[in-house]
């Protein structure tokens, strides 16, 4: 099936003005392109020519069935799919103008401008302070009070500064699963990332964590590009302003969040946002 | 309410709960016994080597060296040096390579065809009898310098070791979480940041269970020894030139006709074999399986 370009407007009349900072164009409307994208695991086509302008300091939700290729797209965007033997993609997606493929590109300048939190919590078994320092650490910066001054700033981003601040040299093994997502998150925004991607997020969460990470999301917005993955259609309706459909490995439908679930456009949209197959 | 347990776990067949006890009875019963017997030559060697070593022991034994054939007194401090000298150098030699080529094969190119073939040649070489390991040193080492020396026995343990650490080394890294390499990759670290800072850390305990389990299985070896760094009745005082070693001492001196020599061989070997349960007692505590 094909995928219709939406031209997509964001409305005015969302709670929070949008303010914009002199890095973007106001109202950049394709901060990330996805151009007729294509991607194969060996001989598998995962994703059939995804067309998709995702604008700046949004919260994007991808919903659709399992394995209609959402983890997969998104782990395009810092090209984490590469590290897997045998795949390849064809088409392009750009970022801010830039093809992410383009070989001046160097792929850990990428990774560190794109912060990633992934559906498994996976803090590193060091304490709570060296995983938010690591992305520090590995971009060669060793200076002890940008440490501390980041660790500090990333912890009250992620909202969790005021339960850790006794202990940021315990391990962070002992945090319970709620905050060790949001250590990850943490820890994703401690190399000042433009978007931040997050697969599955809460899915291990109980519903009070949940509302705490959702409560960051909506908070985030303001300095990131976030787009989440989600099989939870509360979540994607509560945090986000745009949603894209997927379904088989095309992208069926993208619009203001509003729009997919009140008055879905495509059928199989509605089918699945009313429980009808999934 | 309640569901019913009872009913749920009985045969379905209807085969009489009774036999199947009995038969269960016997089987375990069965299995205590054979498994108490194989602790009976164990034990019984513990138990010799104790009481024949125990008398000789001790603190001269460490500090001397040996008497002169028919001669009494004096120890083996010469021997438990060389060893101690020998399995440094095969340490030095086969702890590098072995975790290189591991972290090569399983971290960098787990599918290449290199990969297969290293894996494929040292799980060959675990079961190749240590002998050919000491005829190899000999013919490699010994042979172009001309001299039996400690490096030669060194090289000879290394090539006897270095399978057993780049394969437990591999199993080490197999058993870090990919959810840790997935997330240094997401943040930006290039594969040897991440190996360094994070696989290897982790790894790091059972990679050590090995290299003790290496060290035990060199310090015991005889065979790679033998005629590599032959024996010596003096203090190692370089590392070209003969040297002894607990093994080799014990088995050139069970086999003299004299009661001192024979009553050394057997204090050696109580030494030899705390050593070695020692390292391997300590191998297992320093692998605590933690966190995963
Ligand atoms: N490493 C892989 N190797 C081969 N095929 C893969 C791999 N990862 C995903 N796929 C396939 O690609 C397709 C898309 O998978 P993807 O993980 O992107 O789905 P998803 O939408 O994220 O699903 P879910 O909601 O279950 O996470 C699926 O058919 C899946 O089987
Ligand atoms: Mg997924």
């Amino acid at each position: 099936m094909s995928t219709e370009e939406h031209p997509i407007q964001i409305p005015n009349s969302t709670a929070r003005p949008l303010e914009l900072t002199d890095d973007f164009s106001p109202g950049e409307t394709n901060f990330i392109k996805v151009d007729n994208f294509k991607f194969f695991y060996g001989k598998k086509e995962a994703l059939h020519g995804i067309n998709l302008e995702i604008p700046s300091r949004r919260v994007i939700s991808f919903i659709g069935p399992s394995g209609c290729g959402k983890s997969t797209l998104l782990r395009n965007f810092n090209r984490m799919n590469e590290l897997i033997p045998g795949v390849r993609h064809e088409g392009d997606i750009t970022i801010h103008g830039t093809s992410i493929f383009d070989p001046s590109v160097e792929v850990i300048a990428l990774r560190r401008r794109i912060g990633m939190v992934f559906q498994k919590s996976n803090p590193f078994p060091m304490s709570i302070y060296e995983n938010i320092v690591y992305p520090l650490r590995i971009a060669g910066q060793g200076d002890r009070s940008v440490h501390d001054e980041t660790v500090e700033r990333c912890l009250c981003s992620a909202a969790l500064w005021d339960e850790v601040k006794d202990r940021l040299h315990d391990s962070a093994l002992g945090l319970s699963g709620g905050q060790m997502q949001r250590l990850c998150i943490a820890r994703a925004i401690a190399s000042s990332p433009e978007i931040l991607l997050m697969d599955e997020p809460c899915s291990a969460l109980d519903p009070i964590a949940t509302a705490k990470v959702e409560e960051l999301i909506i908070e985030l917005k303001k300095d990131f590009t976030i787009v989440i993955v989600t099989h939870n259609m509360q979540q994607a309706s509560r945090v986000s302003e745009l949603t894209a459909f997927f379904y088989l490995g095309n992208l069926v439908e993208f619009d203001e969040t509003r729009k997919i679930f009140t008055n879905p456009s495509k059928l199989q949209t509605e089918e699945y946002i009313t429980g009808r197959f999934g | 309410m309640k569901p019913k347990p009872l009913h749920f776990f009985s045969s379905p067949k209807g085969e009489t709960s009774f036999f199947r006890l009995l038969r269960n009875r016997f089987l375990t019963g069965l299995c205590i016994a054979l498994s108490l017997l194989t602790l009976v030559p164990l034990i019984s060697i513990v138990i010799l080597v104790i009481r024949n070593g125990l008398p000789l022991l001790s603190m001269n034994l460490f500090s001397q060296l040996p008497p002169a054939p028919g001669l009494e007194g004096g120890g083996f401090g010469n021997a438990i040096m060389g060893t101690l000298v020998m399995v440094g150098i095969s340490l030095l030699l086969a702890v590098p390579l072995g975790v290189f080529s591991a972290v090569y094969i399983n971290e960098y190119a787990p599918v290449s065809p290199v990969s297969s073939a290293v894996r494929f040649v040292a799980k060959l070489l675990t079961g190749i009898p240590s002998i050919i390991c000491g005829v190899f040193a000999f013919a490699a080492v010994v042979m172009t310098s001309h001299h039996f020396s400690a490096i030669a026995g060194g090289v000879a343990l290394a090539i006897l070791i270095l399978p057993i650490i780049l394969l437990t080394t591999e199993q080490a890294l197999m058993g870090v979480s990919s959810a840790y390499r997935e997330a240094s990759f997401g943040v930006g670290a290039t594969a040897f940041q991440t190996i360094w800072r994070i696989v290897l850390p982790d790894a790091m305990p059972a990679i050590m269970t090995g290299v003790m389990l290496a060290v035990s299985r060199a310090a015991g070896e005889t065979a790679p020894v033998l005629f590599t760094a032959l024996f010596s009745q003096n203090w190692i005082t370089s590392v070209l030139e003969p040297t002894a070693s607990l093994s080799v001492l014990i088995y050139n001196f069970a086999s003299l006709p004299y009661a001192y020599h024979i009553k050394l061989a057997w204090s050696a070997s109580l030494v030899l074999v705390t050593v070695v349960t020692m390292t391997n007692i300590l191998a297992q505590l320093i692998f605590s399986p933690k966190h995963r």
